[in-house]
């Protein structure tokens, strides 16, 4: 996508002041609430009307002050997911899904909606009124809802917030099909940094309405694991699950990891926190962690009283983190080898 | 006890028919006015509001003289109606116009507070699916406000039924053309030794009346109730 959105708006106590240019497809903005997320989605939406400044959509002109020109939600093709799903309750989900795709002119229809339904597991809900959903569930529909009126950029405005832990991730990988399938751009707006590095390639930052930085989600995790009582969350996609010694055994890049948790239909994506991971400047000879890997330290950093540390094991990144004593004890720098320990039962399923 | 002649079996009849001629009639209009008000935003609101409601603080008699003037063959409207060979002024017509005018703004309050309990997040998603403010307020608005229509066609109704101002300065009181419930009620009292059949009428309007409010709730709470499962 080419965005490119200069805006003002004023509200009694509020002011959002942006100017900024985005290329990439998917690209995040990242803040806590208040920041002016939602200000910038609604915005952006047509729902509500700057007070000033421009967006360009690729070669469409969505708002322009200047020129006087503003074009209407329904005019401008920016497909919008809200954090409740905000499905319509006197719809089935079929007619909820059917909405917007009955308003496209027939010649213009390019997703068939059976396939759609297909990849995001939802034609079993199709004659069902939208009262009988779980959350999951309406936010898949709200999605397939909002990706039927084939939007040329799509805004996810908090969509997983509101959902427990477990159903969250779950429409993760869903979500990455549709987007990867229809080849739309996404705009992802979440207060996640987990959201943020499982779904965007680049993150806006934006505080008290103005932007602060724009970084990649793995540089931002690294800058907020001082800040965050786990630290660092290693994300480990694993692969071809095998039992052995009433574990599973996956594969993880060019070796193999020993977990306790049994694999689950699709991708099996977990996560381990940096201080779950113990270093060793030899190999210990008989250790009770079921993993022991051998890596090289890439990179090490500051985090203020401890120091984070970037480790190459075969190829895939983990990070962890320690006391600066430890680093010396260790002699821990760019290029040398050591041995990290991972426990079995350290590992959490995401998705 | 309800020993009624055949003139009073026409005004129960005529009132029935006029109240529910109203009703139907308005709620297009209603229903229109009503989101006018809910969500527009626009130059003169709070003046259309004013005068949509009107004829709720205004003296009937004061309407009626007003509607006279105005259907009347030397009217604006009723002018031109003339023309074309349309009366109003003096047929059940009249009364129709006049309930309408005096029964609109209790439709429009209740079409408006069923309007604002819908949730405009609903509008803004059906905007960002493409569709228009005309579309949104035909494909989501419309079917939810069922419930208010209900009960601001149950309050018109009932209103109508009671008419009475409005309806003998513009109908007259015509017995079998224009005489409605209380006017053949208003007739009885003028009557010497009309007082029983005056009570008769009198009981009955309420039995229609309470009747009309009663069936009214009903239907709200299976609406409710649907709308809920």
């Amino acid at each position: 996508m080419s965005l490119s959105l200069a805006l003002q708006k004023r509200f009694e106590n509020f002011r959002l002041d942006v100017d900024f240019r985005i290329e990439g497809k998917r690209v995040g903005i990242f803040g806590r609430s208040g920041s002016g997320k939602s200000t910038l989605v609604h915005l952006l939406a047509g729902l509500l009307e700057p007070d000033g400044g421009a967006i360009r959509f690729g070669d469409r002109i969505l708002y322009d002050y200047g020129r006087r020109l503003c074009l209407p939600p329904d005019q401008r093709r920016v497909g919008v997911v809200f954090q409740h799903s905000h499905l319509f309750p006197h719809l089935s989900v079929e007619g909820n899904l059917l909405y917007g795709f009955r308003r496209i002119p027939k010649i213009r229809r390019r997703i068939d909606p059976a396939d759609l339904c297909r990849v995001l597991d939802i034609a079993h809900l199709l004659p069902r009124s939208v009262h009988h959903l779980s959350g999951g569930e309406r936010q898949r529909v709200a999605l397939g809802r909002t990706v039927l009126a084939d939007p040329q950029l799509l805004l996810m405005d908090e969509p997983l917030t509101g959902l427990d832990e477990k159903l969250k991730y779950q429409i993760i990988p869903y979500l990455n099909q549709v987007l990867t399938e229809y080849d739309i751009p996404l705009l992802y707006v979440s207060h996640s940094m987990n959201e943020m590095r499982l779904l965007v390639e680049e993150v806006l930052v934006l505080d008290g309405g103005r932007l602060v930085d724009r970084t990649t989600p793995d540089n931002l995790a690294r800058q907020r694991m001082k800040d965050c009582p786990m630290g660092y969350l290693n994300f480990l996609r694993l692969e071809d699950p095998q039992p052995r010694d009433q574990l599973w055994s996956y594969r993880w890049g060019s070796q193999r990891l020993m977990l306790n948790q049994e694999p689950a239909a699709g991708d099996n994506l977990f996560t381990l926190t940096a201080r779950d991971i113990l270093l060793f400047r030899r190999h210990p000879e008989s250790i009770s962690a079921r993993n022991l890997l051998r890596c090289t330290v890439r990179e090490v950093f500051d985090l203020g009283p401890r120091v984070g540390v970037e480790l190459d094991c075969g190829g895939r990144q983990l990070i962890t983190q320690m006391m600066p004593p430890a680093v010396t004890e260790l002699d821990i720098s760019p290029g040398n080898d050591l041995y990290a320990a991972i426990r079995a039962d350290a590992f959490r399923r995401l998705y | 006890m309800f020993d009624l002649t055949a003139t009073d079996y026409q005004a129960v009849a005529l009132s029935v028919r006029v109240a529910l001629t109203a009703t139907l009639l308005s709620l297009p209009g209603g229903f229109l006015a009503g989101a006018l008000l809910s969500f527009g935003r626009f130059r003169g609101r709070a003046l259309l509001e004013g005068l949509l409601n009107l004829p709720l603080v205004l003296p009937p008699v004061v309407v009626g003289y007003l509607l006279l003037l105005l259907l009347g063959s030397n009217g604006l409207l009723g002018g031109l109606l003339a023309k074309t060979g349309l009366r109003i002024v003096f047929t059940w017509w009249a009364a129709v116009a006049a309930s309408l005018v005096v029964g609109f703004p209790l439709l429009v309050r209740a079409v408006r507070i069923g309007l604002e309990e819908i949730d405009p997040r609903l509008l803004q998603a059906a905007r960002t699916l493409g569709a228009s403010r005309r579309d949104t307020l035909i494909s989501i608005v419309l079917p939810l406000s069922g419930r208010a229509l209900l009960a601001g066609a149950g309050l018109m109704f009932a209103r109508s039924l009671g008419e009475f101002g409005a309806t003998i300065v513009l109908a007259g009181n015509i017995p079998g053309l224009t005489q409605t419930i209380p006017l053949a009620i208003f007739d009885y009292i003028n009557t010497p030794g009309g007082e029983g059949r005056a009570m008769t009428l009198c009981l009955l309007s309420v039995a229609l009346s309470l009747a009309a409010l009663l069936g009214n709730e009903a239907l709200l709470g299976k609406w409710a109730k649907r709308s809920r499962s």
